[in-house]
């Protein structure tokens, strides 16, 4: 082999790649939060919910989990043109993101509401809670605080897979790579640096985890003990 | 432009067997690598340990995406001809093999501490038990998660699509490209991708439940 | 039948005075299953029963039935002026705030400290301020001997600490009826003094409790009346002393025998 690598074209480009990376933090940051939301309210609809919903979320998880990324962005892209909304990539990349981390929370959040005890559930109705209350202030934390590794592993993954988002040319890391090496010629060594990139994109996204773990579960962090 | 018509799905079904070829590429290539970076992770050599978490760590760190390019650009650095086919198979390898490394490893480990000392009072070295003590339980234990994550493969192959590799989703793309019926052809190409891996999905969660109840 | 539905009257009380549970020809199935068949009985203010049986005998599943935890198939239970089990004639979140119970595995709320424990109902459902709930919450630590452990998590606690705090829990709601199922039955012997001990406090202040128990003697020793179930019925009941010295049924000395 003899191949002479070229990083020159950092030197001009590197803002680029910033900006890149600050648009990917930007998508998958709002998409988490929101995906986060819809996820746990569909795994609060699919335990407790009316039969039909539970099996109307049941069909959304299995869809979702069963087809490509890649062709569910094409699908939500060209499906909002098609309805004669005019959206930007970005916005249409989100939407797809969050229907997509939705369906993966659904199932993860899932399995940490039904790995609370009823007896939880009976005692606090005994006291008088409302079931909502119920929910929110004996259920969901607890149910959060088991499956956190899982969630935050699915989080780091979407992070990732959002670089899909550059196929309908949402500006992110991936797609301002492939713009800098179609101008400079240095394919091998861009996505080199865009990969290490991610890499301290996805070590970022855990210890911000790792902290935001430490802020929601006082009690882990007190006493340093599994639930 | 024509309409989209039965033609095309055929042709998108025809595709579909490029995606199946592919991804039973990606999950042998990706089997025996998983293998060595599962058996390399319980090592009693440091540094083969360090060297299969830092290759995990890394490629875990990496999005599938990058990974295609650096295999399809970094190929054609070293004078191979840019053949899609084996970029994305090499990708999709190295990409399964350090998930499928984790979860084996996961599998290894939980065969009980117990069942290495009984091997060891026997007088097997660490290779016999492995072979007739410790993998054999390590299997039962794997294959739902294992089955489960075929699915991923399956999905994961998409994306041979970017770097021109004709199978279903770059299939869907030309197909769209002379109907202009996006929504339509994409559904069907998501119809056809849900064919093949809810089976899967359900298979594994069977699976699952069986050994459960076997326990 | 007679001695079945005889009102219990608690030594020392005028016998005229209005029961505040009052339960008749109580049924409960779970399927083709018929766990509770015509349970009648009732409790006067400030008295403390003990539900004594074999395990089977339905006594759990009674007491559940007093909550609403289970709705039932047949009969009437009236407790604090609530008619529970039938369905519309009864609010839920009033029964809560008259009846408390107390579970044999505490069922405190891992996540949440002591003192955010016996808090949450008190700001959730009774809309207190948050220093009232404070100050409540420390009140019924310090009755049930625990007023240190209020920024403890359940984790940190013994046993019998926790279920103490599921007493104090309870009672922070100033419930007017108490039920306690099988409390101690999950804690070593040791633990299971200081549990009991907080409860015979609770009934010298004048709470009305019921309680189902394999503590015979406990029961015995504190409580004002016994009910013996079997087979999903009031086989046997009385004023303890008398039930215990005269037995009627010869299933009720054969279960004396065998636990004492």
């Amino acid at each position: 082999m003899n191949y002479d690598f070229d990083f020159e074209f950092l030197a001009d480009r590197w803002p680029d790649f910033l900006a890149g990376a600050w648009l990917t933090i930007q998508l998958t940051v709002v998409a988490i939060v929101l995906g986060f939301a819809l996820g746990t309210l569909c795994a609060v609809l699919r335990v407790y919910g009316h039969p039909l919903l539970r099996r109307l979320v049941g069909g959304y998880v299995e869809i979702i989990r069963n087809t490509p990324l890649l062709v569910q962005i094409f699908i939500v892209y060209f499906g909002i043109a098609t309805l004669g909304l005019k959206l930007s990539a970005e916005t249409s990349a989100i939407i797809a993101l969050v229907i997509n981390v939705g369906a993966y929370t659904t199932e993860i959040m899932r399995a940490g509401i039904e790995s609370i005890p009823r007896t939880q559930i009976e005692a606090a109705d005994c006291l008088g809670l409302k079931r909502l209350q119920v929910i929110l202030h004996i259920v969901l934390l607890p149910a959060m605080e088991r499956v956190y590794p899982a969630l935050s592993s699915q989080f780091v993954l979407l992070m990732l897979a959002s670089s899909i988002t550059s196929q309908i040319s949402a500006e992110e890391l991936t797609a301002v790579a492939n713009l800098i090496q179609s101008d400079t010629y240095r394919s091998f060594e861009v996505y080199i640096v865009v990969a290490i990139v991610y890499l301290a994109l996805s070590f970022l996204y855990r210890i911000a985890f790792w902290l935001i773990g430490g802020l929601l579960f006082v009690r882990r962090r007190r006493l340093g003990t599994a639930l | 432009m024509t309409q989209f018509n039965s033609f095309h799905l055929l042709y998108l079904v025809d595709a579909a067997k490029w995606t199946i070829l592919l991804s039973l590429i990606a999950f042998a290539g990706g089997a025996v690598l998983g293998m060595a970076l599962a058996l390399s992770r319980l090592s009693q050599w440091r540094a083969l340990r360090w060297l299969a978490i830092g290759y995990i760590q890394i490629v875990q760190g990496t999005p599938l995406l990058i990974l295609l390019f650096l295999a399809y650009f970094g190929l054609g650095i070293l004078g191979a001809k840019l053949e899609p086919v084996v970029a994305a198979g090499l990708a999709l390898t190295l990409y399964t093999g350090a998930f499928l490394g984790e979860i084996w490893r996961g599998c290894i480990q939980s065969v009980p501490r117990t069942q290495w000392e009984a091997s060891d009072c026997l007088g097997l070295d660490r290779l016999q038990q492995y072979v007739w003590v410790i993998l054999p339980q390590a299997t039962r234990i794997a294959i739902p998660p294992t089955v489960g994550f075929m699915v991923q493969v399956v999905k994961n192959t998409s994306l041979a699509s970017i770097i021109g590799f004709i199978e279903l989703a770059r299939a869907g793309q030309i197909v769209n490209n002379s109907t202009f019926q996006p929504f339509l052809v994409f559904v069907c190409v998501g119809a056809i991708y849900f064919a093949l891996c809810y089976p899967l999905s359900v298979t594994s969660r069977y699976l699952e439940r069986k050994l459960h109840v076997a326990r | 039948m007679s001695r079945a539905e005889a009102v219990l009257p608690a030594e020392g009380q005028p016998i005229d005075q209005v029961p505040i549970v009052r339960v008749t020809g109580l049924e409960k199935s779970f399927g083709p299953l018929k766990v509770l068949d015509g349970v009648s009985f009732a409790v006067q203010p400030g008295q403390m029963v003990a539900v004594v049986g074999r395990s089977g005998s339905g006594k759990s599943t009674m007491l559940r039935c007093l909550n609403g935890l289970e709705d039932i198939q047949g009969g009437t239970i009236e407790i604090c002026g609530h008619q529970v089990g039938r369905p519309g004639s009864w609010n839920k979140a009033q029964l809560r705030s008259d009846v408390g119970m107390v579970f044999q595995s505490y069922n405190l709320f891992p996540h949440l400290t002591v003192e955010r424990n016996i808090t949450l109902a008190l700001t959730l459902v009774q809309k207190k301020p948050k220093a009232d709930a404070r100050r409540i919450a420390l009140a019924v630590l310090e009755q049930v001997g625990l007023a240190e452990k209020a920024q403890a998590y359940p984790e940190q606690l013994s046993g019998g600490q926790q279920q103490r705090v599921a007493i104090a829990r309870s009672l922070a709601l100033s419930p007017q009826v108490m039920l306690f199922d099988e409390v101690t039955s999950a804690l070593d012997p040791e633990l299971t003094v200081e549990v009991l001990k907080v409860m015979e406090d609770l009934s010298r202040g004048g709470m009305t409790m019921i309680l189902v128990t394999h503590e015979m003697g406990f029961a015995r020793r504190v409580a004002h009346s016994v009910i013996f179930m079997h087979r999903g019925r009031v086989w046997e009941s009385g004023p303890t002393a008398e039930l215990f010295a005269r037995p009627q049924t010869i299933e009720f000395q054969q279960f004396v025998g065998s636990v004492l």
